[in-house]
């Protein structure tokens, strides 16, 4: 067992080897048939112009190719921009379809050899190193070493994880031209599921669903026995990969508009932006019935579900982020820091961030509805700025790569708005929560190490409180960790649901209701 | 009572610790300082095993943040007491200082039992208490190929884990004929003895140390049981209970025996003194089922809440309701409720046990003749403590009990329905006009299966 598991890490590390050189492959040469191509049609004579010095050129490597084009696009920029002439310049970015379009390289040839080689061979692997873990032992805990682990602790293994992360998400968000060869790769699968040529999200979404499939696979090994964590893993599995990877995908193929139906405002914050309603509005019954569900999740599906079952019901069975922090996070989730500061700080981030998605929609649609009439294309520059510091930097760059520096769930517990609406229905109107099992709490301290979301359970736990906060998400760790049997995830009467007594029960020295 | 008091508690477990908060919620004015010389924060004892397993951080065992203490102006004072003069009011420290007190509270605790065993204190043996136990603990198997455990007890249990953590062969000695075997009934013993061979302990029972035998560096070299077998190892774990720990106590006014002796109000016979926790010893015990020294985490808990009442000047005495406790046992989590002796006179008690055919999950009720509940056993899986304390102080009939099982249920969802089958088996031994619980829609099509 121990041989296969070496050989899956082996065939890991080559994968993400072979994935990580891939952009250092091939040439890259640029024709004026090509910018004629790849660019908007009012565009297309300026651009054929300025990057006339590339034409016939090739370029080695991506770096000297790109830097080229910047040169000579910056060139052409910077002196409208100096003469103050903003309608000349040219705010679209077109090295990516660019250097996309000018490659000519090994992985374009074969993309589904590089395909096998790189995630195919980490997948296989992932899996080799996954499915046999904890075979000889009993079902139980398996928390032994992480705070001895190099990996999980801190140490430098968590340290190059993180940082390979944070490189590979500023370069997928900003620099997506370095990575053309990567898209290449997974063009012939993006052309099955969606008749289109893949792009580097598609690139992305694939990877996502993948490592949520590999470590997936992990968690059930990790909590086998433990019917609870399966479904819920099984739950995050499916959705990642039914509704957000392939039914958008097929969507596609079938002409209709690209849409995830478990994604919801506002952690979908673009979904009232003009170009979305708009698309949903030229596109027949389907465009009109996607905009009718999305709404109804945000009035009655949230608070509704909310209610009955507590956020847990999206956050960590249903959310894409949700499910990538439950099953790639899951090593990590010891990380989130329990002090009563960061709850200070958490709740302070996380509600301005709902107030800074609420508002810029309302502006939004104000906005639409008066013609923009009434704020102009100042509401673009809001969803730019979101964009940028909320959807790319906040979820993505800090949320994932910081993993293994601050725990799984970053992004979740200060970041993201629409944990912060659901969270606001737990606290408020839930028959959610968690329940303290009388006077058995020894004060361990294992349910809050281990909870992601940085709760203190185990301070609700030792006075026999019942635990009632927001930011619970329901994955139910802190009850598989007690070692006494002390912590149970309900729904149940909303009376009492948040209890203080004098004493512990077990003790009648004292009346508890006197 | 006066605003200037000052209440000194010696140790910083969870007795003096609880002690301290309590009387702070209930007392606004009085001057609190709590002593310790193992550390200056409260840290939770039970998960010292944990820090070692890598499961935790040592800081994580700390159930408060360090400045929780001076916002609820509970000074803290890392020192170890020498003596203490009841005479004056005084206490003397290690260091040399002095502090006096209005109210003195002695919540020291335990320390492993040693019975005089030759070669006891060489370098490699060892007790698990303190903080001090476990740092030392690590130091002493960073080498050792095999391991000995004295004692079958819960410390003696959570050692082995330990060790097996560190993949260190493990053989444990137990002096009974079963694992525990003076808590828990036969079955339960054997079940726990099946698991803990499961995890490929090398567990010896009726065996006992005879000595243990040193290197030439008068470190543990092996050891020589009863029976004449000598088995080499270079770390010995000494798990045969604990004992109060209050030699710097011994000969002075202050009455002790095995503990300090106490009153159900925690009076010693010094004015101005008590005693809680481990380390305290009753006049008689607080029940039948209880015993005048009560060292368990949940008792340390109770004495420091009703002293807290007590010290803010309410009139009440120790009164602890129905007994419960708690386990777990490598991967197997046991509860108890009431009253279930290891063993009991079959012809006043009946007794209901039921075992899941993998032998790791169990539950046992104990009934009078009239069939009322006396208590329950339960492993492998979770019981609701309300429910029990509820069903056994209004001694509920047995069958009603088991009737309303789905109730008493506290596996997490999904989880197999083992009440279902515990009523079943109740049902074909005992009768009673009860219905089985049914599985839910959502159980049958996604829960676990029994």
């Amino acid at each position: 067992m121990k041989v296969i598991q070496s050989l899956g890490i082996l065939l890991f590390l080559i994968g993400l080897t072979i994935f990580t050189v891939m952009p250092f492959l091939g040439n890259y040469t640029l024709s004026q048939e090509l910018v004629l191509a790849n660019t908007k049609e009012i565009h297309q004579e300026k651009m054929a112009e300025i990057l006339k010095p590339m034409y016939g050129e090739t370029y080695a490597t991506n770096f000297s190719f790109i830097s080229a084009f910047n040169e000579n696009f910056s060139a052409y920029n910077d002196a409208l921009k100096d003469e103050s002439k903003w309608d000349e310049v040219i705010w679209d970015d077109y090295s990516f379809p660019l250097a996309q379009s000018s490659l000519s390289s090994p992985v374009r040839d074969n993309p589904w050899l590089f395909f096998g080689l790189s995630i195919g061979l980490a997948v296989l692997g992932g899996l080799m190193y996954n499915l046999p873990k904890h075979q000889d032992e009993p079902a139980g805990v398996k928390n032994n070493g992480i705070f001895h682990s190099s990996m999980k602790n801190r140490g430098w293994m968590g340290m190059i994880t993180g940082a390979y992360l944070i490189l590979f998400y500023i370069i997928l968000y900003w620099f997506p031209a370095y990575i053309v060869n990567q898209v290449w790769m997974v063009t012939p699968l993006s052309m099955i599921l969606s008749g289109n040529p893949a792009s580097q999200w598609f690139l992305y979404g694939t990877i996502y669903t993948l490592a949520i499939i590999v470590m997936g696979v992990r968690m059930f090994r990790k909590y086998k026995g433990n019917k609870y964590q399966q479904l819920r893993t099984a739950s995050v599995m499916f959705f990642q990969t039914a509704f957000a990877f392939l039914i958008p995908e097929i969507l596609v193929l079938l002409n209709q508009p690209y849409f995830d139906f478990k994604n919801i405002w506002p952690l979908d914050y673009d979904f009232f932006y003009d170009y979305q309603i708009a698309t949903f509005l030229s596109s027949g019954g389907v465009g009109m019935f996607m905009l009718i569900w999305g709404i109804l999740l945000i009035v009655i599906g949230v608070p509704t579900f909310t209610y009955f079952f507590g956020k847990r019901w999206y956050c960590s069975w249903v959310c894409g982020c949700g499910g990538l922090a439950e099953t790639v996070g899951d090593p990590y989730r010891q990380l989130s820091d329990k002090s009563l500061k960061a709850w200070k700080y958490e709740r302070v981030i996380v509600h301005s961030v709902l107030v800074l998605a609420v508002v810029m929609t309302a502006l939004t649609i104000a906005n639409y509805f008066s013609g923009f009439a009434l704020l102009g294309n100042a509401t673009n520059q809001l969803h730019s700025f979101y964009g940028f510091a909320i959807g790319s930097v906040f979820a993505g760059v800090v949320g994932t790569g910081f993993y293994p520096f601050m725990g799984n769930r970053v992004w979740c517990r200060f970041g993201c708005p629409l944990a912060a609406y659901l969270g606001l229905v737990q606290r408020f109107k839930s028959r959610f929560r968690i329940t303290t099992n009388g006077g058995q709490c020894i004060s361990c301290g294992n349910c809050s190490t281990h909870c992601e979301m940085g709760i203190d359970v185990r301070w609700y736990a030792q006075r026999g409180q019942e635990i009632v906060r927001a930011s619970c998400v329901g994955c139910g760790v802190c009850s598989s960790v007690c070692p006494r049997g002390v912590l149970k995830l309900e729904n149940g009467l909303t009376e009492n649901r948040i209890n203080e007594m004098p004493i512990i029960i077990g003790n009648d020295s004292i009346k508890i209701n006197a | 009572m006066s605003s200037n008091r000052h209440v000194v508690i010696i140790g910083n477990g969870i007795a003096g610790i609880t002690c301290a908060r309590q009387l702070r919620k209930l007392d606004d004015s009085v001057r609190i300082t709590v002593i310790s010389g193992e550390s200056k924060y409260f840290f939770s004892r039970t998960a010292l095993m944990y820090v070692f397993m890598g499961h935790m951080k040592f800081e994580h065992t700390q159930p408060y943040e360090n400045w929780f203490w001076e916002k609820n102006r509970i000074e803290l004072k890392e020192e170890w007491v020498k003596s203490i003069d009841f005479s004056t009011n005084n206490l003397l420290f290690q260091s040399g200082e002095n502090m006096s007190y209005d109210d003195l509270v002695i919540a020291t605790g335990s320390k492993p039992n040693k019975f005089g065993w030759p070669g006891e204190d060489l370098q490699g043996v060892q007790g698990l208490y303190s903080k001090q136990d476990l740092e030392l603990m690590e130091e002493n198997t960073r080498e050792v190929q095999r391991a000995v455990i004295v004692g079958g007890g819960l410390i003696g249990i959570e050692m082995a884990e330990m060790l097996a953590y560190k993949k260190i062969p493990v053989t444990f000695l137990v002096r009974e004929s079963g694992f525990w075997s003076n808590i828990l009934p036969k079955e339960e013993s054997e079940l726990v003895g099946r698991h803990i061979r499961e995890h490929h302990i090398d567990l010896r029972l009726n065996e006992e140390l005879e000595e243990i035998i040193s290197d030439p560096n008068a470190r543990v070299k092996a050891i020589r049981t009863k029976s004449g077998e000598e088995i080499q190892c270079q770390f010995v774990g000494l798990t045969a209970g604990v004992t109060p720990s209050i030699d710097f106590l011994r000969n002075t006014d202050l009455e002790v025996n095995r503990g300090v002796k106490i009153d159900f109000g925690f009076r010693t016979n010094i004015p101005h003194a008590y005693a809680i926790g481990d380390c305290a010893e009753f006049h008689e015990a607080p029940a039948t089922d209880r015993k005048q020294v009560e060292q368990v985490w949940y008792t340390g808990r109770m004495h420091g809440e009703t002293l807290g009442y007590i010290l803010s000047g309410n009139k009440v005495t120790y009164k602890p309701g129905i007994w419960f406790n708690s386990a777990k046992f490598l991967d197997i989590e046991y509860q108890t409720y009431g009253t279930v002796p290891a063993k009991w006179d079959t012809e006043n008690v009946k007794s209901f046990y039921w075992e899941h055919a993998d032998g790791k999950v169990a539950f046992r009720m104990l009934m009078d003749l009239e069939g009322k509940i006396l208590g329950v056993n339960n492993f492998g899986f979770r019981l609701r403590h309300e429910f029990f304390d509820q069903a056994i102080k209004e001694k509920w009939e047995g069958s009603k009990m088991i009737s309303k099982l789905d109730k008493a249920n506290f596996d997490p969802e999904f989880f197999a329905p083992y009440y279902i089958e515990v009523q079943k088996a109740f049902k074909s031994q005992f009768g009673g006009e009860f219905k089985v619980s049914k599985k839910t829609f959502i159980q049958k099509l996604f829960g676990a299966n029994v």
